[in-house]
């Protein structure tokens, strides 16, 4: 209780405390924009990390729960094959539904490939059948072996293949994600320190008088500190709102089927940049705290 | 209050000042002279903290210097009112915030002081300017303004080094009225100045001691003032 009021009373601040250093345009400038254009990063940043997790979530999710068996054959056998692997597959434990494409989802499939003209009626294309998972999965090595010894030209095709890199793919996207916002955080607190410095030279003489007349080291501190942080913190709004304005007014790219995401927030993710702000307050708090009493104990 | 004992103060390997001894006590007067580059403003930083000193002890209110914090020593200084030589203000506020600047470092209420403020502004001459910013000052002004904010924290010691040297007789006989009346009310004061004809002016209202600043030591001056 007491440490919230102590915050509070450090927001509200002490008008004539905060008037003893002489307000530095360009300092206070460099630390508005270095806030917004970082806390802007970091929207994206965080942007990229939440999408890209639900990315994972997804592709883990939903493609391990279907599975495909391709048939190529002669087309005279196709239907036979086709049937004879629905009648496997209604058999096979742990597999919920089976079902064979028709022509227009097959067509619907190709399409971004080959273009919407293309008579696929005329090409040899296998014939899809979708399969879904129960709960408990089925045994794809089993399921392998009896589709060729009674299905030659049925192939299953259970996606781990290729799903377990884009898996991975997106996990480490999403850890880079957390390596930038970190990076940001800390490059904040570097320019935010630089420009602490800066203030703090200027202002030597300030200091010396200040100090002459009996004020703490603290006192001095805080007058740097309030500054800053509230520069900082006006600064990080800004940015914060214009990165989210820039992700809602994102074109959206969520067409190409469901399996790609936007990078964007959805839902109560969006609550989530919120908290940039506050952090990058706290972030220039110490920076500055720090910067300022080391650079006070230096002098005598 | 404030106690020196074999002190000694080097600058860079070059001993200044050297075995100096002295106590300040509640009530006193003196006068610290010497020519030009003698060490008067050195003698009067050791005073207040601002040097520590080669050798030797220095005391404020009964604490080792050598032993005080930061913090300690900020907190000596609000009981020390010191009007510097070269007379610094914060440059972007206007000359009565300055005056009151002690008051505002220390957290006190300066509204509450506001009464005080105004005599205070009277007293040193300056409450038509009040509002003018330091640098807008002429240097008797300015040096007026110092003192108002040496004093304003009613401070146990004051400490004015060559408080009248830019202002005309008048002013400074004016100015010594101040400080004769603050000893009065039983404050130390220790004036530094060359002015001799201050001196005399002074010791036919108060008794005051002169110390004379020469080779490094402190002497009595004798009766020929
Ligand atoms: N910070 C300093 N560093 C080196 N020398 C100094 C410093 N301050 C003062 N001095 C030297 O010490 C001598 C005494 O200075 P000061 O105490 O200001 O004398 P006064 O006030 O009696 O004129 C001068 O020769 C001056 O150059
Ligand atoms: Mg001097």
């Amino acid at each position: 209780m007491d440490q919230v009021a102590r915050v509070l009373q450090f927001l509200a601040g002490d008008p004539q405390a905060d008037r003893v250093v002489p307000p530095t345009g360009f300092t206070v400038r460099l630390t508005i924009f270095t806030a917004a254009a970082m806390a802007f990063l970091a929207v994206f940043a965080l942007a990229l990390s939440l999408a890209t997790g639900r990315l994972a979530d997804r592709w883990s999710d939903a493609l391990a729960r279907t599975a495909t068996v391709r048939i190529s054959t002669a087309p005279g056998q196709l239907q036979a094959q086709t049937d004879a692997v629905l009648e496997i597959l209604r058999t096979t434990p742990g597999v919920a539904d089976a079902r064979a494409l028709d022509i227009e989802e097959q067509r619907a499939l190709l399409a971004p490939w080959l273009g919407p003209d293309v008579p696929i009626d005329d090409l040899p294309v296998p014939q899809l059948v979708e399969l879904t998972e129960t709960e408990d999965g089925f045994d794809a090595e089993a399921l392998r072996l009896r589709l060729s010894a009674e299905t030659p030209g049925a192939v299953l095709d259970d996606h781990t293949r290729w799903r377990r890199p884009l898996v991975r793919a997106a996990q480490r996207l999403r850890m880079l994600g957390l390596l930038s916002m970190l990076l940001i955080a800390l490059t904040t607190a570097a320019m935010i320190t630089l420009a602490a410095q800066s203030a703090l030279a200027a202002n030597a003489r300030v200091i010396q008088v200040l100090r002459l007349v009996g004020a703490r080291d603290t006192y001095i501190a805080r007058a740097f500190v309030r500054r800053f942080t509230g520069r900082a913190l006006i600064g990080a709004v800004g940015g914060t709102v214009l990165g989210m304005l820039a992700i809602a007014f994102l074109p959206s790219a969520s067409s190409a089927g469901g399996f790609l995401t936007g990078l964007g927030f959805s839902g109560a993710q969006w609550l989530w940049p919120l908290i940039l702000p506050p952090l990058v307050a706290v972030l220039a708090f110490w920076s500055t705290r720090a910067t300022v009493l080391r650079m006070l104990k230096e002098l005598t | 209050m404030i106690e020196l004992e074999n002190v000694a103060q080097s600058y860079g390997g070059e001993r200044l000042l050297s075995d100096i001894s002295l106590q300040l006590a509640p009530g006193s007067f003196h006068f610290l002279t010497g020519p030009s580059g003698a060490g008067k403003t050195t003698l009067l930083k050791l005073c207040y903290g601002e040097l520590r000193p080669s050798a030797g002890q220095v005391r404020l209110f009964g604490a080792d210097v050598s032993q005080m914090s930061r913090d300690d020593i900020a907190q000596a200084r609000r009981r020390i009112g010191v009007v510097h030589q070269e007379c610094q203000f914060l440059d972007h506020l206007p000359i009565h915030e300055n005056i009151a600047l002690p008051l505002t470092v220390s957290n006190r209420d300066t509204t509450a002081e506001a009464e005080n403020l105004k005599e205070l502004l009277i007293w040193v001459g300056l409450r038509s300017r009040a509002g003018a910013l330091p640098p807008e000052l002429s240097g008797g002004e300015r040096q007026r303004a110092a003192l108002a904010r040496a004093i304003i924290m009613a401070p146990e010691v004051i400490l004015a080094d060559e408080p009248t040297g830019n202002v005309d007789w008048e002013m400074s006989q004016r100015l010594l009225q101040l400080l004769i009346e603050l000893n009065r009310m039983g404050k130390a004061i220790v004036i530094a100045t060359h002015d001799l004809n201050l001196i005399r002016a002074a010791k036919s209202q108060v008794s005051a001691r002169v110390l004379r600043l020469k080779d490094g030591q402190v002497h009595a001056a004798g009766a020929d003032l």
